[in-house]
């Protein structure tokens, strides 16, 4: 009797503390949700002003979705209609005739336009207009042409993936000379790769200009952003060595018996365990050559066919500031790309990052 | 071992090049050839700009007319001291560093702790979202931000609207360029630098996934509370990863560039707030061409940024804790 009477209490027990568990998980998972919404809050703001008409984001008292003002047409003329308060109260949806300044303005009802002109006494320029969802998908091959986003993103490419292989190779090589051999002023040199990464690069950013555009008269041209990529950089640098001394030597050493040079065994064994590091270390270089926006800025200035989209896409803002939509309409078609290579590759993507900054 | 930690792994060595057997020093020759286009790279865009940016320092040097360059010591040091925009450039740089630094880290931290939560259902899902704006393109989202932003639109000030604050229009809150309230651009730029957070939360997230579970179960049998256990457990368990984000993003801050550049094409308004040393040093050097003064602020910036590291490093070994001490 007492056993049923303790089981029976043990399974409530456990009902209840199940029950907590799963008002826990909703009230966690909701608040995630409510901070997600608000952090990406800006990008609805943005795919929803980047579907507007120019008249709409110019209006303070336009609606918050895509919209534009509700029109009428009768006998070949075209009206805007007003909302327009009557005495009983109610809200009549008229369409605006005649605006005067002073007196009474002319209205038509378009329920009834046979009933001709209605005379409303007030200032028109308080009504509000009616407005009606209306959604302006031409503000994309819009915003697309006015861009040349064609000739931008064939720049950007061009740029990102030239300087991608140069920088993961140079990079992967250096990674495995520091991950397995022994040669004199070793930590002094890793040391050296270290500091590159927190040196601000100011202090090398004139010279490097004065050299460039002065003496082998590279100015408006890519060579100055290509050229340095084949040198490799610390942050990839470290990011593939840390990744290599993860590999056992084991097979490097049966491949040296087998009488494998270095080179050989570093291409052959090496790189093919590797796959997951390169791959990251080419997607941080690829999305870095994507947003990067000082390089070109200072190289490619004059230049306008050489631009990436980075660039080209400042220079929008400045040029068409009065049209936010498409603005953002741009700065939107600029995202998709990147974004998608992340949804496709985040696993890859996120075990680079952790690798750099994780103790491990 | 991260990149940040690694500083203090690099040990002393000793090598005797005569003592090494040929097969040793075959092993050297291949490690120098393996490192080569790194070291190549480094002699040429690295230790020689270096050295030619300290002596252009010294000199009176402009792009456009460089026959005409002329030693003139320390006088661009002189002009430096006595430059006002350098003072308002390095303060602007300070205070916004001081406002956005705490924001950026802290809500990476605390998304983190979020995204770790054993109660949070479809993790990898909101790990994967909360990501996402840190994969848009800094000119996209700051331009995106400049539209949110706007005064009269803009679902910010919409958002404040419905409280009952009468923000929008005209004569409503200007986040970018308000001259009666200058300070508030600081906020909206650390609002921007929000997007930008999605590394540093990653690395946040890791070590917390490595902080072994049983310590935080015998806090729970000692009755210790979830801030408690935050506070004695979790934070001292991240504070490499919580190191290496605060150097990362010091030295990003004192880089600051883009957002104010694309926002005013570096003119400092709202009342010289965004009159970043960034936005100072390429004026002078890039635009105006003025290779000797720019490289002489260029300088200045980085015994600036040596000093803060060299005393951040100082002060890890007081909050910074390396589990199981591997240095040895």
């Amino acid at each position: 009797m007492t056993a049923i009477t303790k089981s029976k209490s043990n399974a409530d027990v456990y009902q209840l503390r199940r029950r907590q568990e799963t008002i826990t998980a909703l009230m966690v998972t909701s608040v995630a949700i409510i901070i997600l919404l608000i952090y990406l809050m800006p990008m609805g703001y943005a795919l929803v002003t980047s579907l507007k008409s120019k008249a709409q984001t110019s209006e303070v008292n336009a609606p918050i979705l895509p919209s534009t003002p509700r029109q009428f047409e009768y006998d070949g003329e075209t009206y805007d209609i007003m909302l327009v308060p009557q005495e009983d109260g109610t809200i009549a949806e008229w369409g605006l005739v005649q605006a005067r300044r002073r007196g009474a303005s002319d209205f038509i009802d378009p329920e009834n336009p046979e009933a001709g002109i209605i005379q409303w006494e007030g200032n028109w320029r308080t009504l509000e207009k009616a407005w009606e969802p209306n959604v302006q998908w031409d503000n994309y091959p819009d915003a697309w042409n006015f861009i040349r986003f064609g000739r931008l993103l064939m720049n950007t490419l061009g740029y990102a993936l030239v300087t991608m292989v140069g920088m993961v190779s140079a990079s992967a090589l250096t990674a495995y000379g520091f991950a397995r051999f022994r040669f004199p002023g070793k930590n002094i040199l890793f040391l050296m790769v270290l500091s590159t990464m927190i040196l601000p690069p100011q202090v090398t950013d004139l010279p490097k200009y004065a050299f460039f555009v002065n003496v082998l008269d590279w100015g408006g041209t890519w060579w100055p952003l290509i050229v340095p990529a084949f040198f490799g950089h610390a942050y990839h640098v470290f990011l593939l060595r840390q990744f290599f001394l993860t590999i056992p030597r084991e097979m490097e050493e049966a491949a040296s018996i087998d009488g494998a040079g270095p080179m050989t065994t570093f291409i052959r064994v090496i790189l093919p365990q590797a796959v997951p590091a390169l791959t990251a270390s080419a997607l941080f270089h690829f999305f870095y050559a994507w947003n990067d926006y000082f390089g070109p800025l200072i190289y490619l200035a004059g230049n306008r066919d050489a631009q990436p989209i980075s660039i080209g896409l400042a220079e929008f803002n400045g040029l068409y500031s009065s049209e936010p939509q498409l603005i953002l309409a741009a700065a939107i078609i600029t995202m998709i790309l990147p974004l998608a290579i992340f949804f496709m590759a985040q696993r890859i993507f996120v075990q680079g990052i952790v690798i750099t900054g994780v103790d491990k | 071992m991260d990149m940040v930690s690694a500083f203090s792994e690099v040990r002393k060595e000793r090598f005797s090049w005569r003592n090494w057997s040929p097969a040793r020093r075959r092993e050297a020759l291949w490690g120098l050839g393996f490192i080569s286009p790194w070291l190549i790279g480094f002699l040429i865009f690295y230790l020689a700009p270096m050295i030619a940016s300290l002596v252009f320092s010294t000199m009176n040097f402009e792009l456009t007319k460089p026959d005409g360059a002329t030693f003139i010591g320390l006088q661009n040091w002189q002009r430096l001291l006595n430059d006002d925009t350098m003072w308002l450039a390095m303060s602007v740089t300070f205070v916004f560093a001081i406002i956005s630094l705490p924001i950026g880290m802290i809500s990476a931290f605390l998304l983190a702790v979020l995204l770790n939560s054993a109660n949070l259902m479809g993790r990898s899902l909101f790990r994967t979202l909360y990501y996402a704006p840190t994969m848009v393109p800094l000119i996209a989202s700051t331009l995106i931000w400049a539209q949110v932003l706007n005064p009269s639109d803009g679902w910010i000030n919409r958002f404040i609207e419905i409280f009952g604050f009468d923000v929008r229009g005209v004569d409503g809150l200007r986040w970018l360029n308000d001259p009666a309230h200058p300070n508030l651009v600081f906020i909206a730029y650390s609002f921007i630098g929000l997007w930008t957070i999605g590394n540093a939360m990653l690395i946040n997230l890791s070590a917390l996934q490595g902080v072994p579970s049983e310590l935080y179960d015998a806090a729970r049998v000692d009755g210790a509370s979830w801030l408690n256990r935050l506070w004695s457990i979790t934070i001292p368990m991240v504070s490499p990863v919580i190191f290496y984000n605060l150097v990362l993003s010091v030295i990003g801050l004192l880089q600051y560039f883009i957002v104010p550049w694309v926002l005013t094409g570096g003119s400092g308004d709202p009342e010289g707030r965004t009159m970043f040393y960034m936005i100072h040093f390429f004026k002078q050097g890039f635009i105006f061409n003025k290779l000797g003064y720019g490289a002489t602020l260029a300088w200045l910036m980085f015994a600036v940024a040596l000093v803060i590291t060299v005393m951040l490093f100082g002060s890890a070994r007081y909050w910074v804790h390396y589990a199981g001490d591997s240095r040895s």
